[in-house]
């Protein structure tokens, strides 16, 4: 623990932290800019120039490490000129074209030229011109702007794993670029763009749209996967322009997917921003109450069990909620919020949540992946694995079809066979996990999503439970909390799947299930189908009338006989429960178009249509009953251990290999599917992957 | 100096292989380096692939050494560009590499560089002759500032050359009879122009320095 004095601070930092980071923690600001606290260190902006006494020259504080006695000064006349004297070599080079930059008003280096520059250059050669690169739909590079950080080549190869990006020539004549001018092939492309200091990458879609001053910004959660990263959303009017991460370490630390962050733009596309009703055949527009009348005239003479609801992947847990006391009202049983028919839920919750947390995979030592390729379903939880990989030994292991994750797999096997051998212990990976301290698997969508569901659930909780992946919180002999470990994860693709599953959105006694309720529909039993969101449902319905609640006119509302437009997940106040069982708190930053209405208020005001009024007015009181009946909605942001117990029924599993759920990462629900730029994306990253004649067009054989 | 050029697509090779030659050398070349860094020996290799290929290394032998490496090959383009030893473009057959830092320039470097253009006419970094057998290269300090100002071709470094002898120089290769590798001036090494200035009287002791020489006289006495 070295003791240093900065500006005449004392601080102690923990042995091994650097100097700049000792400044910080003396609260002095040094400024930087190739100094980032997530990647490694590079030392090459010479930017964090401070003073340290005995030395002969200002030191480089990020990357020199802190020692016991050290006396630092930051804002001596020999910090403040060195830091001056490297602001003017920056610079010489940089264009200053700030009036026509993209990163003006939120530029690093406009910030420390302001706060730690001279007022003007004496330079006054030429400067260079750099050439810009090629670097995908979604990275738009102005290259002479480039001040040489390397904080994207550090990101792509560290954190996102593609070895894409580097730094050729040298000298004047280094220049960043991809190799060959290929595109960034990551899911965590874009956020090189927040990395950058300057206006070197900037946001091609957000390419000279507004300045940043001019946007109301709303802290939110995203629904695109179901890890719930925490994001900014900044509006203009009821636009939204662009979508930023927001730091919270146990999720998605300070990045964000690609798709989180770019497919916004559907939100303006596609949108359905009035009630239609189904006439002649014809889908026309109508009013809101023209609409319930026309859902309570289907109503009439239905029977209870003869109605039945589905739940989509987007949806907040209010709206969830007020359908299932509606379904319940109207008597009701056949509701499910499973659209991909997982066999899960019902149990504990142990059985159907990420226990070890996401940042729990960071103390995990052995790892089994089932039917799961994280990289697409939830791609920072990918990213966690491969910090974790990082860090030291740990083996991986997997079951499905081989991708490429960007950290090394052991590939086990493709499907249930392999399951099988490691549960009952004759796998050679089985006595891996059961050899390490704090084994963990991860059961993906493509291997709960089947006939057989339930029993290769079963199958991985006794894997868990016979490799030691369970363990109790206890106490050790001096007192002292041992905290307990479970190794058992579910991984959602759904945001509001896990909310649907705590509260309980799943068939009643003798109610249908999604299957249940496409055959039921298909062969008359179903008369009514009520879908608040849910677009991924494989089948058709039948004679069935058809009610569809949502905000895109995708595949649920083709269908549909009445229309009723309601809020996407930038436009409502809602809770989400993320595959953790971390509860968290969308916020609205616009207003839904047109006529649409936020749509637990929809099925409020439905309920009064059919005689089956909902006791709630506000958003509050829906609130304050979920939270009666299910209390893990009251903890925000709060991981409780969940109760470990039986669930999954043991049983044959068949041999058919696991699929794995996501099939376009670019393109997974109606926002994703309406948006230009995730268009571009599929056409620039999946389809040249596919195999067919390579535009794509060619059945995978796992398309819907 | 500019950036390097980076051959066009049509110049590039379809394929680009070890022969059984370097396949040896890799494994003596990669072996002196520790288990798990053999990324260390990226710059022999590049070297080698140069040697193989004509003097220039096309972007498949890039991903040759990536492979053999087990490095990204963005990292090995990068070690390619960075020294200027390594030709990512086809070159003549004669690589002429003129040095115009400051003792070259100031012991006479514009005129080898007038010579070259009068006789070859290139003056622009990485051009070439019509018949393709020059290529030129301006570069930095060549470390032999005591025989200024040099041109390196290929391996060897030709010294002490003005505009006669740098058009002797050119002359000589177009014809094929390369010169002698140092001094066109004829001087030894880097010693004067006429002769020893120094240590002479090493010379005219029969190499037995007088001083060596009287304490051998005086020890002997002694016995």
């Amino acid at each position: 623990m070295p003791k240093l004095t900065v500006d005449g601070v004392e601080v102690e930092v923990p042995a091994g932290s650097t100097v700049l980071q000792a400044c910080e923690a003396a609260g002095a600001e040094v400024p930087r800019f190739c100094f980032h606290d997530r990647l490694s260190i590079a030392g090459n902006c010479r930017m964090c120039l401070v003073e340290m006494e005995k030395a002969p020259k200002p030191i480089a504080s990020c990357a020199f490490p802190a020692g016991d006695g050290m006396v630092i000064h930051t804002k001596s006349e020999v910090a403040r000129k060195a830091q001056k004297g490297t602001m003017e070599f920056l610079l010489i080079n940089h264009p200053l074209d700030c009036p026509i930059c993209d990163q003006g008003g939120e530029c690093d280096l406009q910030d420390q030229a302001m706060g730690y520059g001279f007022h003007s250059s004496r330079y006054d050669e030429n400067k260079r011109a750099v050439t810009d690169k090629h670097m995908g739909p979604l990275v738009k590079t102005i290259m002479t702007r480039c001040i040489h950080c390397t904080r994207c080549v550090r990101f792509s190869t560290e954190i996102a794993g593609v070895t894409d990006m580097g730094m050729l020539n040298r000298g004047e004549d280094a220049e960043i670029t991809t190799y060959l001018e290929k595109a960034i092939d990551s899911e965590l492309s874009a956020n090189v763009i927040d990395l950058c200091p300057v206006g070197a990458l900037t946001s091609k879609p957000y390419a000279f749209v507004a300045r940043p001053w001019e946007l109301k910004k709303t802290e939110t959660v995203d629904v695109m996967d179901a890890v719930g990263s925490n994001i900014r959303v900044d509006a203009r009017g009821s636009e939204v322009l662009r979508v930023l991460p927001r730091l919270h370490e146990d999720v998605n630390e300070e990045w964000i997917s690609d798709k989180t962050r770019y497919a916004c733009d559907g939100l303006k596309r596609q949108r359905l921003d009035r009630p239609y009703v189904r006439k002649d055949g014809k889908l026309q527009p109508a009013s809101w109450p023209e609409a319930f009348a026309a859902v309570a005239g289907a109503m009439k003479g239905v029977s209870g069990g003869q109605m039945a609801a589905i739940a989509g992947d987007t949806v907040d847990a209010e709206s969830m909620y007020a359908l299932k006391r509606l379904m319940g009202a109207l008597g009701s049983g056949n509701i499910d919020c499973r659209q991909d028919g997982a066999k899960i839920g019902g149990g504990p919750r142990a059985g159907y949540v990420f226990n070890t947390t996401i940042a729990g995979i960071e103390r995990a030592d052995a790892l089994l992946l089932i039917g799961t390729n994280p990289r697409w379903e939830a791609s920072l939880v990918n990213a966690r694995i491969r910090k974790r990989w990082l860090q030291g030994p740990i083996s991986i292991g997997m079951i499905g079809a081989p991708v490429d994750l960007t950290y090394d797999v052991e590939h086990l096997g493709a499907g249930p066979k392999t399951l099988a051998e490691v549960a009952d212990g004759s796998h050679a990976f089985a006595k891996v996990l059961k050899d390490a301290k704090r084994p963990m698997l991860i059961v993906g969508m493509g291997a709960l999503a089947r006939e057989d569901g339930a029993a290769v659930l079963a199958a991985a909780r006794k894997i868990a439970d016979d490799t030691g992946m369970i363990v109790a919180a206890s106490q050790d002999e001096e007192g002292n909390e041992v905290p307990g470990w479970n190794g058992f994860n579910v991984l959602h693709t759904a945001a509001s799947r896990v909310a649907g599953l705590d509260m309980g959105f799943l068939p009643g006694e003798g109610g249908r299930d999604v299957a249940g309720i496409v055959a039921g529909a298909k062969s008359g039993d179903v008369k009514l189908v009520y879908l608040l969101g849910a677009d991924e449902v494989d089948g058709d319905f039948g004679d069935a009338f058809v009610v569809y609640q949502g905000h895109h006119g995708d595949r649920g509302a083709h269908g549909a006989d009445v229309i009723l437009p309601g809020a996407a997940y930038t436009e409502k106040d809602g809770l989400y429960v993320n595959t953790e069982g971390r509860v968290q708190m969308g916020v609205s930053a616009a207003f839904p178009p047109g006529e649409a209405r936020e749509d637990w208020k929809i099925v409020r005001a439905l309920s009064e249509a059919v005689g089956k009024t909902l006791p709630f007015t506000t958003l509050d009181d829906v609130r304050a009953a979920l939270r009666q009946d299910h209390p893990t909605f009251a903890a925000i942001d709060t991981i409780e251990a969940a109760e470990w117990g039986d669930f999954g029924k043991a049983g044959s599993m068949d041999g058919a290999p696991f699929a794995y759920p996501v099939d376009n990462f670019y393109m997974t629900d109606p926002i994703s599917r309406a948006s230009k730029t995730m268009a571009e994306c599929t056409e620039a990253f999946v389809l040249p992957k596919r195999p067919g004649d390579g535009t794509g067009a060619a059945a995978t054989g796992t398309d819907g | 100096m500019s950036t390097k050029p980076i051959a066009e697509a049509h110049q590039q090779p379809d394929s680009f292989a070890w022969t059984d030659d370097s396949k040896a050398k890799i494994a003596t070349i990669v072996a002196k380096y520790p288990e798990g860094r053999q990324a260390s020996a990226v710059i022999p290799l590049l070297d080698l692939a140069q040697r193989q290929h004509d003097n220039w290394i096309p972007l498949k032998a890039i991903d040759a050494i990536a492979e053999t490496l087990d490095m990204p090959r963005i990292r090995v383009l990068e070690v390619a560009t960075f020294y200027t030893m390594f030709n990512l473009a086809p070159v003549g057959k004669w690589f002429l590499q003129a040095c115009t830092t400051t003792p070259c320039w100031l012991r006479g470097s514009d005129d080898v560089m007038r010579c070259i253009k009068d006789k070859l006419g290139l003056s622009k970094n990485f051009t070439s002759t019509a018949d393709g057998q020059f290529t030129l290269l301006e570069v930095e300090c060549l470390g032999v500032c005591a025989n200024a100002p040099v041109v390196q071709v290929n391996d060897d470094v030709y010294e002490d050359l003005d505009y006669d002898l740098t058009a002797k120089l050119i002359d000589d290769l177009k014809a094929g009879n390369v010169p002698a590798v140092g001094s066109m001036a004829g001087r030894r090494g880097s010693m004067s122009k006429d002769g020893p200035t120094s240590l002479v009287s090493l010379k005219d002791s029969d190499g037995v320095p007088p001083w060596f020489a009287e304490k051998q006289a005086s020890a002997g006495g002694d016995d």
